[in-house]
């Protein structure tokens, strides 16, 4: 009975070690096809007129492989998305782990899931619709789809993810350290920003890392709001991201082209990479405490 | 114990027995692969053809163009389909071209526009940035958004091949659809922009070149001058499957006009 007992529990932890392995080697395979497709172009062009070349026209009679406004305006696609997405995000989770009542609590965390759960296209198309015509009548521009465009709709899409889990750091909080700090006669407002914030700052810089995440990988959206041509970032030119130079050229492209279109995924990646890292030292810095 | 191996040792067998079907007298497929602007003929014709051929089933794989005429000579499909001539290095390597149809591009611009016709030599002007402003052309004093698809579409390609704008182009949005240029260009009102005659709808306004609306009478004889073949891509020497053949001759007789106009192109034949 024991044997049969032990022969079944080693049956099951072979299956649950497979299924594991089966993960692990998704991510491996993804990662060396990755590599192995992108390096070919990078050798060709070269490293450096790759990744600072300004011009980027790969179907050209002189084909030229530039990704610099690509990366650029990535970085400024997301950290614009992190000035205007953060404060609302972190006041948002102040106020509804602290300070709101449950009721306003249970429907508003409800209304954040919710935007978490829009699918991306929704808000390029919302952004398509809505947002373009309305940049280009407000700033009086005679082309509304460009990188603020990007911005307000990537500022929007990383909300939820900033607000989950800065309020989760926030409840995490001991409630000793509040106590102990309205007792020396602090106010609530105080308390919080200067106490409760503190505390829980590297979960709430974990969110923000989660934010530039998203905001670095998303492509759905932003390929409907942004123009897509491979201009230098500007914010009222229409631009082109690393997600949506990938996403935009694949279907029809061959050759050099194609290769080229891998080389950017790989730069995307470990721009990912880079963040995630990132994301593993805050949460790691927390776990600490 | 038992029990479950012989469970599995039965569905294995039963998996088996399914997936021996598929013998000779099953159905056959023909597959096209290539242009996503000749999704919608395809699909007319495929219906059509496979209506009368209870049999055989049409598969369309919208790649485009160029990686249409790939599968071809890779033998991934049977038929390939690009929304431009062959290039004489595609040709040398073995590849042989049938028009199917001719598609007229039309010029589009918002309804709100009040220019209504535009010369090709402007058109061609306006897309490589020498004319910025609609007031050179009479129109409204605002600058010239324009709109056009991506690097690689066909529709780019025959547009920037027709009016002589290749790689000159100075496009405000590169969009990947021919969906999404119509609807920024209704959305805009100084946008400039081109799609299929055949995707042009009440919400945006096709403006005539060179005084010739675009029309299917116009494209067919020539004289509306933006326009491009639809070709059916074959391999030279090599044998269609007899289901392919037929499916060929079929889509290239004149029966088949009739199907073809349905989709909003000109039949060549």
């Amino acid at each position: 009975m024991t044997n049969k007992k032990r022969l079944l529990e080693n049956i099951i932890h072979g299956i649950f070690l497979i299924l594991g392995l089966v993960t692990i080697s998704f991510v491996l395979l993804i990662s060396l096809y990755l590599i192995i497709s992108g390096i070919p172009a990078i050798r060709e062009i070269g490293l450096i007129p790759f990744l600072f070349g300004k011009t980027w026209a790969s179907t050209g009679a002189n084909p030229s492989y530039g990704i610099l406004p690509f990366i650029l305006t990535s970085v400024y696609g997301a950290a614009g998305a992190i000035v205007l997405g953060v404060p609302i995000g972190f006041f948002s989770a102040v106020y509804l782990a602290k300070l709101a009542p449950k009721k306003v609590k249970f429907v508003v965390g409800e209304a954040v899931s919710l935007l978490a759960g829009i699918p991306s296209v929704v808000y390029g198309l919302v952004g398509m619709l809505v947002l373009v015509p309305g940049i280009r009548k407000v700033f009086n521009v005679p082309d509304g789809a460009s990188l603020l465009a990007a911005i307000v709709v990537l500022a929007i899409m990383i909300l939820p993810s900033i607000i989950k889990v800065s309020i989760t750091a926030l409840e995490a909080v001991p409630k000793d350290y509040e106590d102990a700090s309205l007792a020396l006669g602090a106010t609530p407002t105080e308390t919080y920003f200067r106490v409760s914030v503190p505390a829980a700052k590297s979960g709430i810089a974990a969110a923000v890392v989660l934010g530039v995440g998203r905001a670095i990988g998303e492509a759905m959206a932003v390929i409907m709001v942004s123009g897509n041509a491979p201009n230098m970032p500007e914010l009222f030119q229409s631009v082109r991201f690393l997600t949506t130079a990938v996403a935009s050229e694949m279907a029809y492209s061959s050759g050099l082209q194609q290769q080229a279109l891998f080389s950017i995924a790989l730069v995307l990646f470990l721009f990912i990479m880079l963040i995630n890292a990132t994301l593993n030292f805050f949460l790691k810095g927390n776990k600490e405490k | 114990m038992k029990k479950i191996i012989s469970m599995a040792l039965i569905t294995i067998m039963a998996m088996a027995t399914l997936s021996g079907c598929g013998g000779s007298d099953e159905p056959a497929t023909v597959s096209t692969d290539g242009s996503t602007s000749m999704e919608e003929v395809i699909g007319v014709l495929g219906e059509e053809f496979m209506a009368a051929n209870e049999n055989i089933t049409v598969t369309y794989n919208p790649t485009g163009s160029s990686s249409g005429i790939k599968a071809v000579l890779e033998d991934r499909c049977d038929i390939g389909l690009s929304s431009r001539d062959l290039k004489d290095e595609e040709k040398a390597e073995g590849l042989t071209g049938t028009v199917l149809a001719y598609d007229g591009i039309a010029i589009i611009v918002n309804p709100e526009n009040p220019i209504s016709d535009m010369s090709l030599e402007d058109i061609a002007k306006v897309y490589t940035g020498e004319i910025t402003n609609w007031k050179d052309l009479g129109g409204n004093d605002a600058e010239i958004v324009l709109i056009g698809r991506e690097a690689g579409s066909g529709t780019r390609d025959g547009f920037e091949s027709i009016t002589g704008t290749e790689d000159a182009c100075q496009y405000r949005q590169e969009l990947t659809s021919t969906g999404d240029v119509i609807t920024t260009v209704s959305q805009n009102p100084d946008a400039i922009g081109y799609a299929s005659l055949s995707a042009v709808k009440d919400s945006i306004k096709a403006i005539s070149v060179n005084g010739v609306t675009a029309t299917e009478a116009t494209v067919k004889d020539g004289s509306y001058l933006v326009q491009r073949p639809f070709v059916l891509v074959t391999k030279e020497g090599k044998e269609l499957s007899e289901s392919a053949q037929a499916f060929f001759d079929y889509i290239t007789s004149a029966d088949a006009a009739e199907a073809i106009s349905s989709a909003g192109v000109v039949a060549a034949n």
